[in-house]
Protein backbone atom coordinates (compact mmCIF):
# COMPACT_ATOMS: atom_id res chain seq x y z
CA UNK A 1 0.00 0.00 0.00
CA UNK A 2 1.59 3.22 -1.16
CA UNK A 3 1.06 6.76 0.05
CA UNK A 4 -1.36 8.58 -2.22
CA UNK A 5 -2.65 11.38 0.01
CA UNK A 6 -1.16 13.73 2.64
CA UNK A 7 -2.87 11.60 5.33
CA UNK A 8 -0.59 10.79 8.28
CA UNK A 9 -2.65 7.70 8.94
CA UNK A 10 -2.04 6.43 5.44
CA UNK A 11 1.65 7.15 5.83
CA UNK A 12 1.79 5.15 9.08
CA UNK A 13 0.02 2.18 7.49
CA UNK A 14 2.24 2.33 4.42
CA UNK A 15 5.35 2.35 6.65
CA UNK A 16 4.48 -1.14 7.85
CA UNK A 17 4.10 -0.07 11.48
CA UNK A 18 0.90 -0.97 13.28
CA UNK A 19 -1.32 2.10 13.09
CA UNK A 20 -3.31 3.32 16.07
CA UNK A 21 -6.46 5.40 15.91
CA UNK A 22 -8.97 6.34 18.54
CA UNK A 23 -12.10 8.40 18.64
CA UNK A 24 -13.70 11.26 20.49
CA UNK A 25 -17.41 11.86 20.86
CA UNK A 26 -18.60 15.49 20.52
CA UNK A 27 -20.65 17.04 23.34
CA UNK A 28 -24.41 17.58 23.40
CA UNK A 29 -23.92 21.31 23.82
CA UNK A 30 -22.01 24.12 22.16
CA UNK A 31 -18.99 23.58 24.44
CA UNK A 32 -16.07 23.34 22.03
CA UNK A 33 -13.55 22.93 24.86
CA UNK A 34 -14.72 19.33 25.37
CA UNK A 35 -13.25 18.21 22.07
CA UNK A 36 -10.07 20.14 22.69
CA UNK A 37 -9.71 18.42 26.06
CA UNK A 38 -10.41 14.95 24.67
CA UNK A 39 -8.05 15.55 21.77
CA UNK A 40 -5.27 16.62 24.11
CA UNK A 41 -5.79 13.52 26.27
CA UNK A 42 -4.97 11.11 23.47
CA UNK A 43 -3.02 13.05 20.86
CA UNK A 44 0.43 11.66 21.67
CA UNK A 45 -0.79 8.07 21.64
CA UNK A 46 -2.57 7.84 18.30
CA UNK A 47 -1.87 8.50 14.65
CA UNK A 48 -5.33 9.87 13.95
CA UNK A 49 -8.48 10.76 15.86
CA UNK A 50 -11.96 9.89 14.62
CA UNK A 51 -14.78 12.25 15.45
CA UNK A 52 -18.13 10.51 15.54
CA UNK A 53 -21.08 11.87 13.57
CA UNK A 54 -24.14 12.08 15.83
CA UNK A 55 -23.46 8.54 17.00
CA UNK A 56 -26.42 6.34 17.95
CA UNK A 57 -28.54 9.06 16.33
CA UNK A 58 -28.11 11.42 19.28
CA UNK A 59 -27.76 15.06 18.27
CA UNK A 60 -24.34 16.52 19.11
CA UNK A 61 -21.82 19.07 17.85
CA UNK A 62 -21.18 18.16 14.23
CA UNK A 63 -18.20 16.03 13.32
CA UNK A 64 -16.95 18.54 10.78
CA UNK A 65 -16.68 21.41 13.29
CA UNK A 66 -14.83 19.17 15.75
CA UNK A 67 -12.49 17.88 13.06
CA UNK A 68 -11.64 21.45 12.06
CA UNK A 69 -10.94 22.24 15.72
CA UNK A 70 -8.59 19.24 16.01
CA UNK A 71 -6.91 20.15 12.73
CA UNK A 72 -6.30 23.70 13.97
CA UNK A 73 -4.69 22.15 17.06
CA UNK A 74 -2.26 20.40 14.72
CA UNK A 75 -3.84 16.96 15.15
CA UNK A 76 -4.88 14.44 12.48
CA UNK A 77 -8.67 14.04 12.41
CA UNK A 78 -10.75 11.34 10.75
CA UNK A 79 -14.08 12.82 9.66
CA UNK A 80 -16.84 10.32 10.29
CA UNK A 81 -19.82 10.85 8.01
CA UNK A 82 -23.14 9.03 8.10
CA UNK A 83 -25.63 9.15 5.25
CA UNK A 84 -28.64 9.14 7.58
CA UNK A 85 -28.96 12.89 8.01
CA UNK A 86 -27.69 14.46 4.78
CA UNK A 87 -28.35 14.03 1.10
CA UNK A 88 -25.65 13.95 -1.58
CA UNK A 89 -25.57 17.74 -1.84
CA UNK A 90 -24.86 18.17 1.87
CA UNK A 91 -22.41 15.24 2.05
CA UNK A 92 -20.32 16.48 -0.86
CA UNK A 93 -20.49 20.01 0.51
CA UNK A 94 -19.11 18.83 3.86
CA UNK A 95 -16.38 16.80 2.14
CA UNK A 96 -15.28 19.91 0.26
CA UNK A 97 -15.47 21.93 3.48
CA UNK A 98 -13.34 19.40 5.35
CA UNK A 99 -10.80 19.25 2.56
CA UNK A 100 -10.60 23.05 2.49
CA UNK A 101 -9.21 22.83 6.05
CA UNK A 102 -6.72 20.11 5.09
CA UNK A 103 -8.65 17.21 6.59
CA UNK A 104 -7.37 14.10 4.86
CA UNK A 105 -9.20 11.14 6.39
CA UNK A 106 -12.82 10.10 6.19
CA UNK A 107 -14.85 7.24 7.54
CA UNK A 108 -17.88 6.52 5.36
CA UNK A 109 -20.84 5.09 7.26
CA UNK A 110 -24.53 4.58 6.70
CA UNK A 111 -25.27 5.30 10.37
CA UNK A 112 -27.54 3.93 13.04
CA UNK A 113 -31.26 4.24 12.41
CA UNK A 114 -32.78 7.26 14.15
CA UNK A 115 -34.99 4.88 16.09
CA UNK A 116 -32.17 4.57 18.67
CA UNK A 117 -31.55 8.24 19.25
CA UNK A 118 -33.01 11.33 20.85
CA UNK A 119 -35.15 12.24 17.81
CA UNK A 120 -36.89 8.98 16.92
CA UNK A 121 -39.78 10.76 15.14
CA UNK A 122 -37.56 12.49 12.58
CA UNK A 123 -37.37 11.75 8.87
CA UNK A 124 -34.20 10.07 7.69
CA UNK A 125 -32.40 10.71 4.42
CA UNK A 126 -30.38 7.70 3.25
CA UNK A 127 -30.05 9.25 -0.22
CA UNK A 128 -26.76 7.31 -0.39
CA UNK A 129 -25.46 4.38 1.63
CA UNK A 130 -21.94 3.90 2.97
CA UNK A 131 -20.68 2.22 -0.21
CA UNK A 132 -22.07 4.96 -2.40
CA UNK A 133 -20.42 7.53 -0.10
CA UNK A 134 -17.10 5.72 -0.65
CA UNK A 135 -17.70 5.87 -4.43
CA UNK A 136 -18.57 9.55 -4.16
CA UNK A 137 -15.50 10.69 -2.25
CA UNK A 138 -13.28 8.55 -4.49
CA UNK A 139 -14.78 10.22 -7.55
CA UNK A 140 -14.28 13.66 -6.02
CA UNK A 141 -10.66 12.85 -5.18
CA UNK A 142 -9.58 10.92 -8.27
CA UNK A 143 -11.69 12.52 -10.98
CA UNK A 144 -12.35 15.98 -9.54
CA UNK A 145 -16.03 15.53 -10.18
CA UNK A 146 -19.25 15.77 -8.20
CA UNK A 147 -22.04 13.20 -8.53
CA UNK A 148 -23.97 15.80 -10.51
CA UNK A 149 -21.17 15.91 -13.09
CA UNK A 150 -19.61 19.28 -12.19
CA UNK A 151 -15.84 19.23 -12.58
CA UNK A 152 -13.59 21.16 -10.22
CA UNK A 153 -9.87 21.81 -9.86
CA UNK A 154 -8.93 21.59 -6.16
CA UNK A 155 -9.69 18.02 -5.14
CA UNK A 156 -10.22 16.65 -1.63
CA UNK A 157 -7.21 14.51 -0.74
CA UNK A 158 -9.00 11.93 1.33
CA UNK A 159 -7.72 8.64 2.69
CA UNK A 160 -10.98 6.71 2.54
CA UNK A 161 -12.13 4.50 5.38
CA UNK A 162 -15.23 2.56 6.33
CA UNK A 163 -16.43 0.17 8.99
CA UNK A 164 -16.89 -3.58 8.93
CA UNK A 165 -18.73 -5.79 11.34
CA UNK A 166 -17.58 -9.43 11.29
CA UNK A 167 -20.07 -10.21 14.07
CA UNK A 168 -23.40 -9.21 12.53
CA UNK A 169 -23.81 -12.92 11.96
CA UNK A 170 -24.56 -15.61 11.49
CA UNK A 171 -23.08 -15.49 8.01
CA UNK A 172 -19.39 -14.52 8.15
CA UNK A 173 -18.98 -15.16 4.40
CA UNK A 174 -21.66 -12.57 3.67
CA UNK A 175 -19.81 -10.06 5.84
CA UNK A 176 -16.60 -10.71 3.90
CA UNK A 177 -18.53 -10.30 0.64
CA UNK A 178 -19.89 -6.98 1.83
CA UNK A 179 -16.38 -5.83 2.69
CA UNK A 180 -15.22 -6.97 -0.76
CA UNK A 181 -17.90 -4.67 -2.13
CA UNK A 182 -16.47 -1.76 -0.12
CA UNK A 183 -13.03 -2.58 -1.53
CA UNK A 184 -14.49 -2.60 -5.04
CA UNK A 185 -16.00 0.83 -4.28
CA UNK A 186 -12.58 2.19 -3.29
CA UNK A 187 -12.19 1.92 0.47
CA UNK A 188 -8.57 2.02 1.71
CA UNK A 189 -8.85 1.33 5.43
CA UNK A 190 -11.35 -0.39 7.68
CA UNK A 191 -12.06 0.07 11.36
CA UNK A 192 -13.88 -3.00 12.63
CA UNK A 193 -16.65 -3.34 15.16
CA UNK A 194 -15.36 -3.96 18.72
CA UNK A 195 -13.85 -7.41 18.97
CA UNK A 196 -14.72 -9.61 21.93
CA UNK A 197 -15.05 -12.91 20.05
CA UNK A 198 -11.52 -13.54 18.77
CA UNK A 199 -12.34 -16.86 17.14
CA UNK A 200 -15.01 -15.31 14.96
CA UNK A 201 -12.74 -12.40 14.07
CA UNK A 202 -10.00 -14.82 13.05
CA UNK A 203 -12.47 -16.75 10.89
CA UNK A 204 -13.41 -13.46 9.24
CA UNK A 205 -9.78 -12.51 8.66
CA UNK A 206 -8.95 -15.93 7.25
CA UNK A 207 -11.65 -15.51 4.63
CA UNK A 208 -10.26 -12.02 3.90
CA UNK A 209 -6.74 -13.39 3.49
CA UNK A 210 -7.92 -16.32 1.36
CA UNK A 211 -9.37 -13.82 -1.08
CA UNK A 212 -6.34 -11.52 -0.92
CA UNK A 213 -8.52 -8.68 0.34
CA UNK A 214 -6.12 -7.94 3.22
CA UNK A 215 -3.64 -6.64 0.64
CA UNK A 216 -6.15 -4.24 -0.83
CA UNK A 217 -7.43 -2.67 2.39
CA UNK A 218 -5.82 -2.00 5.78
CA UNK A 219 -7.76 -3.57 8.63
CA UNK A 220 -7.63 -1.76 11.96
CA UNK A 221 -9.01 -4.03 14.67
CA UNK A 222 -11.67 -2.42 16.86
CA UNK A 223 -11.09 -2.43 20.62
CA UNK A 224 -13.50 -1.13 23.26
CA UNK A 225 -12.66 -1.50 26.96
CA UNK A 226 -15.61 -2.50 29.15
CA UNK A 227 -16.13 -0.31 32.22
CA UNK A 228 -18.12 -2.78 34.27
CA UNK A 229 -20.41 -5.79 34.04
CA UNK A 230 -23.37 -3.49 33.41
CA UNK A 231 -21.75 -2.14 30.27
CA UNK A 232 -20.78 -5.65 29.18
CA UNK A 233 -24.39 -6.79 29.49
CA UNK A 234 -25.69 -3.67 27.75
CA UNK A 235 -23.29 -4.20 24.85
CA UNK A 236 -24.26 -7.86 24.70
CA UNK A 237 -28.00 -7.32 24.70
CA UNK A 238 -28.70 -3.87 23.37
CA UNK A 239 -26.10 -2.79 20.84
CA UNK A 240 -27.05 -3.98 17.37
CA UNK A 241 -24.58 -6.26 15.65
CA UNK A 242 -22.22 -6.51 18.61
CA UNK A 243 -21.18 -9.85 20.02
CA UNK A 244 -20.01 -10.09 23.62
CA UNK A 245 -19.51 -13.75 24.60
CA UNK A 246 -20.92 -14.90 27.95
CA UNK A 247 -17.37 -15.73 29.05
CA UNK A 248 -16.44 -12.03 28.85
CA UNK A 249 -19.49 -10.97 30.86
CA UNK A 250 -18.68 -13.66 33.45
CA UNK A 251 -15.06 -12.60 33.67
CA UNK A 252 -15.90 -8.96 34.39
CA UNK A 253 -18.83 -9.87 36.62
CA UNK A 254 -16.55 -12.26 38.53
CA UNK A 255 -14.52 -9.53 40.20
CA UNK A 256 -15.68 -6.99 42.82
CA UNK A 257 -17.36 -3.90 41.45
CA UNK A 258 -14.44 -1.59 42.23
CA UNK A 259 -12.10 -3.82 40.24
CA UNK A 260 -14.33 -4.33 37.21
CA UNK A 261 -12.93 -1.34 35.30
CA UNK A 262 -9.42 -2.71 35.77
CA UNK A 263 -10.57 -6.12 34.59
CA UNK A 264 -12.19 -4.51 31.54
CA UNK A 265 -8.92 -2.83 30.66
CA UNK A 266 -7.02 -6.09 31.21
CA UNK A 267 -9.27 -7.71 28.65
CA UNK A 268 -7.68 -5.62 25.97
CA UNK A 269 -4.66 -7.88 26.38
CA UNK A 270 -6.21 -9.49 23.32
CA UNK A 271 -4.42 -6.77 21.36
CA UNK A 272 -1.26 -8.89 21.67
CA UNK A 273 -3.04 -11.85 20.12
CA UNK A 274 -4.62 -9.68 17.42
CA UNK A 275 -1.20 -8.34 16.41
CA UNK A 276 -0.39 -11.82 15.18
CA UNK A 277 -3.50 -12.17 13.01
CA UNK A 278 -2.59 -11.91 9.35
CA UNK A 279 -4.04 -8.82 7.75
CA UNK A 280 -4.34 -6.74 10.93
CA UNK A 281 -2.55 -3.45 10.20
CA UNK A 282 -3.37 -1.61 13.38
CA UNK A 283 -5.94 -0.84 16.04
CA UNK A 284 -8.88 1.45 16.54
CA UNK A 285 -9.52 2.10 20.24
CA UNK A 286 -13.08 3.17 21.00
CA UNK A 287 -13.21 4.05 24.68
CA UNK A 288 -16.76 5.33 24.86
CA UNK A 289 -16.85 8.41 27.15
CA UNK A 290 -13.69 6.96 28.71
CA UNK A 291 -11.07 8.67 26.59
CA UNK A 292 -8.75 9.11 29.57
CA UNK A 293 -8.08 5.36 29.52
CA UNK A 294 -6.83 5.33 25.94
CA UNK A 295 -3.18 6.26 26.69
CA UNK A 296 -2.84 3.49 29.29
CA UNK A 297 -4.35 0.88 26.97
CA UNK A 298 -2.04 1.84 24.11
CA UNK A 299 0.98 1.91 26.39
CA UNK A 300 0.22 -1.53 27.87
CA UNK A 301 -0.35 -2.92 24.39
CA UNK A 302 3.24 -1.98 23.49
CA UNK A 303 2.07 0.51 20.89
CA UNK A 304 3.63 3.55 22.59
CA UNK A 305 5.62 5.60 21.80
CA UNK A 306 4.26 6.08 18.31
CA UNK A 307 6.84 5.83 15.55
CA UNK A 308 7.84 9.26 14.25
CA UNK A 309 7.72 9.31 10.46
CA UNK A 310 9.48 11.94 8.42
CA UNK B 1 -52.40 -3.48 -2.94
CA UNK B 2 -52.78 -0.38 -0.80
CA UNK B 3 -53.04 -1.25 2.89
CA UNK B 4 -54.87 0.85 5.45
CA UNK B 5 -56.16 0.63 9.01
CA UNK B 6 -59.35 2.14 10.42
CA UNK B 7 -58.84 5.34 12.38
CA UNK B 8 -59.62 5.03 16.09
CA UNK B 9 -63.35 5.59 16.70
CA UNK B 10 -62.63 8.50 19.06
CA UNK B 11 -60.79 10.33 16.28
CA UNK B 12 -63.69 9.92 13.84
CA UNK B 13 -66.20 10.92 16.54
CA UNK B 14 -64.24 14.07 17.17
CA UNK B 15 -64.42 14.91 13.46
CA UNK B 16 -68.17 14.47 13.08
CA UNK B 17 -69.62 15.22 16.52
CA UNK B 18 -70.96 18.64 15.53
CA UNK B 19 -72.85 17.38 12.47
CA UNK B 20 -76.28 15.82 12.26
CA UNK B 21 -76.21 14.26 8.79
CA UNK B 22 -73.14 12.18 7.96
CA UNK B 23 -72.48 9.73 5.15
CA UNK B 24 -69.92 6.96 5.67
CA UNK B 25 -68.53 6.06 2.24
CA UNK B 26 -66.64 2.79 1.89
CA UNK B 27 -64.62 1.68 -1.12
CA UNK B 28 -64.84 -1.79 -2.68
CA UNK B 29 -61.16 -1.71 -3.73
CA UNK B 30 -58.01 -2.22 -1.69
CA UNK B 31 -59.46 -1.14 1.66
CA UNK B 32 -62.13 -3.84 1.35
CA UNK B 33 -59.44 -6.49 0.92
CA UNK B 34 -57.60 -5.40 4.05
CA UNK B 35 -60.91 -5.00 5.89
CA UNK B 36 -60.33 -1.37 6.78
CA UNK B 37 -62.84 0.53 4.65
CA UNK B 38 -65.28 -1.63 2.71
CA UNK B 39 -69.06 -1.81 3.06
CA UNK B 40 -68.75 -4.01 6.13
CA UNK B 41 -66.51 -1.50 7.92
CA UNK B 42 -68.75 1.39 6.77
CA UNK B 43 -71.73 -0.34 8.42
CA UNK B 44 -69.78 -0.97 11.63
CA UNK B 45 -68.62 2.64 11.83
CA UNK B 46 -72.11 3.99 11.04
CA UNK B 47 -73.60 1.83 13.80
CA UNK B 48 -71.03 3.06 16.28
CA UNK B 49 -71.74 6.69 15.37
CA UNK B 50 -75.51 6.16 15.63
CA UNK B 51 -75.01 4.67 19.08
CA UNK B 52 -72.86 7.65 20.08
CA UNK B 53 -75.50 10.18 18.98
CA UNK B 54 -78.32 8.21 20.60
CA UNK B 55 -76.44 8.04 23.90
CA UNK B 56 -75.73 11.74 23.65
CA UNK B 57 -79.47 12.32 23.26
CA UNK B 58 -79.09 13.85 19.83
CA UNK B 59 -80.94 13.36 16.59
CA UNK B 60 -78.59 12.40 13.79
CA UNK B 61 -78.79 10.72 10.42
CA UNK B 62 -75.85 8.44 9.75
CA UNK B 63 -75.97 6.47 6.48
CA UNK B 64 -73.50 4.17 4.80
CA UNK B 65 -72.68 3.31 1.22
CA UNK B 66 -69.76 1.75 -0.62
CA UNK B 67 -68.51 2.70 -4.06
CA UNK B 68 -66.76 0.37 -6.50
CA UNK B 69 -63.63 2.56 -6.43
CA UNK B 70 -63.20 6.02 -5.03
CA UNK B 71 -60.17 6.68 -7.22
CA UNK B 72 -62.35 6.91 -10.33
CA UNK B 73 -64.68 9.74 -11.29
CA UNK B 74 -67.44 7.59 -12.73
CA UNK B 75 -67.96 5.83 -9.40
CA UNK B 76 -67.64 9.00 -7.34
CA UNK B 77 -70.29 10.55 -9.61
CA UNK B 78 -72.79 8.09 -8.16
CA UNK B 79 -72.88 10.33 -5.07
CA UNK B 80 -73.84 13.48 -6.97
CA UNK B 81 -77.56 13.30 -6.16
CA UNK B 82 -76.93 12.32 -2.54
CA UNK B 83 -74.34 14.84 -1.39
CA UNK B 84 -76.78 17.66 -0.65
CA UNK B 85 -78.44 15.49 1.99
CA UNK B 86 -75.32 15.40 4.18
CA UNK B 87 -73.26 17.85 6.23
CA UNK B 88 -70.14 15.77 5.84
CA UNK B 89 -68.79 12.53 4.41
CA UNK B 90 -66.33 10.19 6.09
CA UNK B 91 -64.54 8.39 3.29
CA UNK B 92 -63.07 5.02 4.19
CA UNK B 93 -61.04 4.89 0.99
CA UNK B 94 -57.27 5.33 0.90
CA UNK B 95 -55.85 8.84 0.77
CA UNK B 96 -56.31 8.85 -3.00
CA UNK B 97 -60.04 8.20 -2.71
CA UNK B 98 -60.55 10.81 0.01
CA UNK B 99 -58.78 13.46 -2.05
CA UNK B 100 -60.51 12.57 -5.30
CA UNK B 101 -63.89 12.79 -3.63
CA UNK B 102 -62.95 16.17 -2.15
CA UNK B 103 -61.85 17.34 -5.60
CA UNK B 104 -65.17 16.37 -7.13
CA UNK B 105 -67.32 17.74 -4.30
CA UNK B 106 -65.47 20.94 -3.63
CA UNK B 107 -68.01 22.45 -1.22
CA UNK B 108 -68.53 19.36 0.88
CA UNK B 109 -66.59 18.44 4.01
CA UNK B 110 -64.85 15.13 3.33
CA UNK B 111 -62.94 13.51 6.20
CA UNK B 112 -60.70 10.44 6.16
CA UNK B 113 -61.86 7.42 8.13
CA UNK B 114 -58.75 5.28 7.66
CA UNK B 115 -55.00 5.76 7.90
CA UNK B 116 -53.41 4.76 4.60
CA UNK B 117 -50.24 2.82 5.36
CA UNK B 118 -48.36 1.21 2.49
CA UNK B 119 -48.27 -0.98 -0.62
CA UNK B 120 -48.21 -4.51 0.67
CA UNK B 121 -49.33 -8.09 0.66
CA UNK B 122 -51.76 -10.18 2.69
CA UNK B 123 -49.59 -12.59 4.63
CA UNK B 124 -52.63 -13.86 6.50
CA UNK B 125 -55.98 -12.38 7.35
CA UNK B 126 -55.21 -9.35 9.48
CA UNK B 127 -51.48 -9.53 8.75
CA UNK B 128 -50.23 -7.26 6.00
CA UNK B 129 -46.68 -6.25 5.22
CA UNK B 130 -44.98 -3.75 2.99
CA UNK B 131 -43.30 -4.79 -0.24
CA UNK B 132 -43.08 -1.72 -2.48
CA UNK B 133 -42.48 2.01 -2.06
CA UNK B 134 -43.39 2.89 -5.65
CA UNK B 135 -40.00 4.50 -6.37
CA UNK B 136 -40.87 4.53 -10.05
CA UNK B 137 -37.87 2.53 -11.29
CA UNK B 138 -38.01 -1.13 -10.37
CA UNK B 139 -34.72 -2.83 -9.44
CA UNK B 140 -36.12 -6.21 -8.42
CA UNK B 141 -34.30 -7.90 -11.32
CA UNK B 142 -30.99 -7.03 -9.65
CA UNK B 143 -31.91 -7.83 -6.07
CA UNK B 144 -33.25 -11.35 -6.22
CA UNK B 145 -36.85 -10.20 -6.37
CA UNK B 146 -36.66 -8.56 -2.92
CA UNK B 147 -36.81 -4.77 -2.73
CA UNK B 148 -34.15 -3.15 -0.51
CA UNK B 149 -35.94 0.19 -0.66
CA UNK B 150 -39.06 -1.26 0.90
CA UNK B 151 -37.48 -4.03 2.98
CA UNK B 152 -34.37 -2.34 4.43
CA UNK B 153 -35.02 0.24 7.18
CA UNK B 154 -32.28 2.41 5.68
CA UNK B 155 -33.31 1.75 2.05
CA UNK B 156 -29.68 0.77 1.39
CA UNK B 157 -28.82 -0.27 -2.13
CA UNK B 158 -25.61 -1.92 -0.91
CA UNK B 159 -26.60 -3.65 2.29
CA UNK B 160 -26.71 -5.17 4.79
CA UNK B 161 -25.57 -2.62 7.36
CA UNK B 162 -23.56 -3.58 10.41
CA UNK B 163 -26.57 -3.44 12.69
CA UNK B 164 -28.42 -6.51 11.49
CA UNK B 165 -28.27 -9.29 14.01
CA UNK B 166 -28.91 -12.95 13.30
CA UNK B 167 -30.81 -11.96 10.18
CA UNK B 168 -33.02 -9.44 11.96
CA UNK B 169 -33.19 -5.68 11.50
CA UNK B 170 -31.51 -3.40 14.04
CA UNK B 171 -34.67 -1.42 14.67
CA UNK B 172 -36.91 -4.37 15.47
CA UNK B 173 -36.22 -8.07 15.88
CA UNK B 174 -39.59 -8.83 14.25
CA UNK B 175 -38.37 -7.34 10.97
CA UNK B 176 -36.21 -9.63 8.84
CA UNK B 177 -33.08 -7.95 7.47
CA UNK B 178 -34.01 -7.23 3.85
CA UNK B 179 -30.42 -7.61 2.72
CA UNK B 180 -29.96 -10.98 4.37
CA UNK B 181 -33.06 -12.08 2.46
CA UNK B 182 -31.56 -10.71 -0.75
CA UNK B 183 -28.22 -12.43 -0.11
CA UNK B 184 -29.88 -15.79 0.53
CA UNK B 185 -32.15 -15.53 -2.52
CA UNK B 186 -29.27 -14.50 -4.80
CA UNK B 187 -27.36 -17.51 -3.46
CA UNK B 188 -30.30 -19.80 -4.24
CA UNK B 189 -30.54 -18.34 -7.74
CA UNK B 190 -26.79 -18.68 -8.35
CA UNK B 191 -26.50 -14.88 -8.72
CA UNK B 192 -24.24 -14.01 -5.77
CA UNK B 193 -21.94 -12.11 -8.15
CA UNK B 194 -24.57 -9.38 -8.11
CA UNK B 195 -24.10 -8.96 -4.35
CA UNK B 196 -20.48 -7.83 -4.61
CA UNK B 197 -20.99 -5.33 -7.39
CA UNK B 198 -21.42 -1.80 -5.97
CA UNK B 199 -24.70 -0.22 -6.97
CA UNK B 200 -24.38 3.45 -7.96
CA UNK B 201 -26.36 6.22 -6.25
CA UNK B 202 -30.00 5.99 -7.27
CA UNK B 203 -31.86 8.52 -9.37
CA UNK B 204 -34.72 9.38 -7.02
CA UNK B 205 -36.51 11.70 -9.45
CA UNK B 206 -39.09 9.03 -10.18
CA UNK B 207 -39.75 8.68 -6.45
CA UNK B 208 -41.37 11.34 -4.25
CA UNK B 209 -38.21 13.43 -4.52
CA UNK B 210 -39.22 14.44 -8.05
CA UNK B 211 -42.39 16.10 -6.76
CA UNK B 212 -45.98 14.90 -7.26
CA UNK B 213 -45.91 12.26 -9.96
CA UNK B 214 -48.02 11.76 -13.02
CA UNK B 215 -48.18 9.04 -15.66
CA UNK B 216 -49.13 10.11 -19.18
CA UNK B 217 -49.69 7.09 -21.42
CA UNK B 218 -50.16 8.50 -24.87
CA UNK B 219 -50.82 5.00 -26.21
CA UNK B 220 -53.89 4.75 -23.98
CA UNK B 221 -55.23 8.27 -24.31
CA UNK B 222 -57.98 8.90 -26.83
Amino acid sequence: MSVTTPSKLQKMIASGNLAVTSEVGPPRSADGAVIEHKGNLIKDYVDAINVTDNQTSVCRVCSLACCIRLKLMGLEPVLQMVTRDRNRIALQSDILGAASFGINNMLCLTGDHQHFGDHPTCANVFDLDSIQLIQTVKMMRDEGRLLGGFEFAVRPQMFIGAAANPFAGPNVAMRVSRLAKKVAAGVQFIQTQCIYNLDKFKEFMKLMVDRGLHEKVAILAGITPLKNVGMAKYMQKRVPGLEVPDSVVRRIGGVPKEKQAEEGITLVEQIQELKEVEGVRGFHIMAIEWEEKVPGIIDRAGLYPRPQLA
Amino acid sequence: MIKAVPKPLEEVLDLVKDFTKVLIAGCDGCVTVCEAGGLKEAKVLASALRLYFTQAGRQAQIDEISLTRQCEKEYLAQLSDKMDAYDAVVSLACGCGVQYMAEMYNNKIIYPGVDTCFLGVNEERGLYSERCQACGRCILAETGGICPIARCSKRMLNGPCGGSDAGRCEINKDIPCGWELIYERLKTLGQLDRFEKPVDPKDWTTSRDGGPRKIVREDLRI
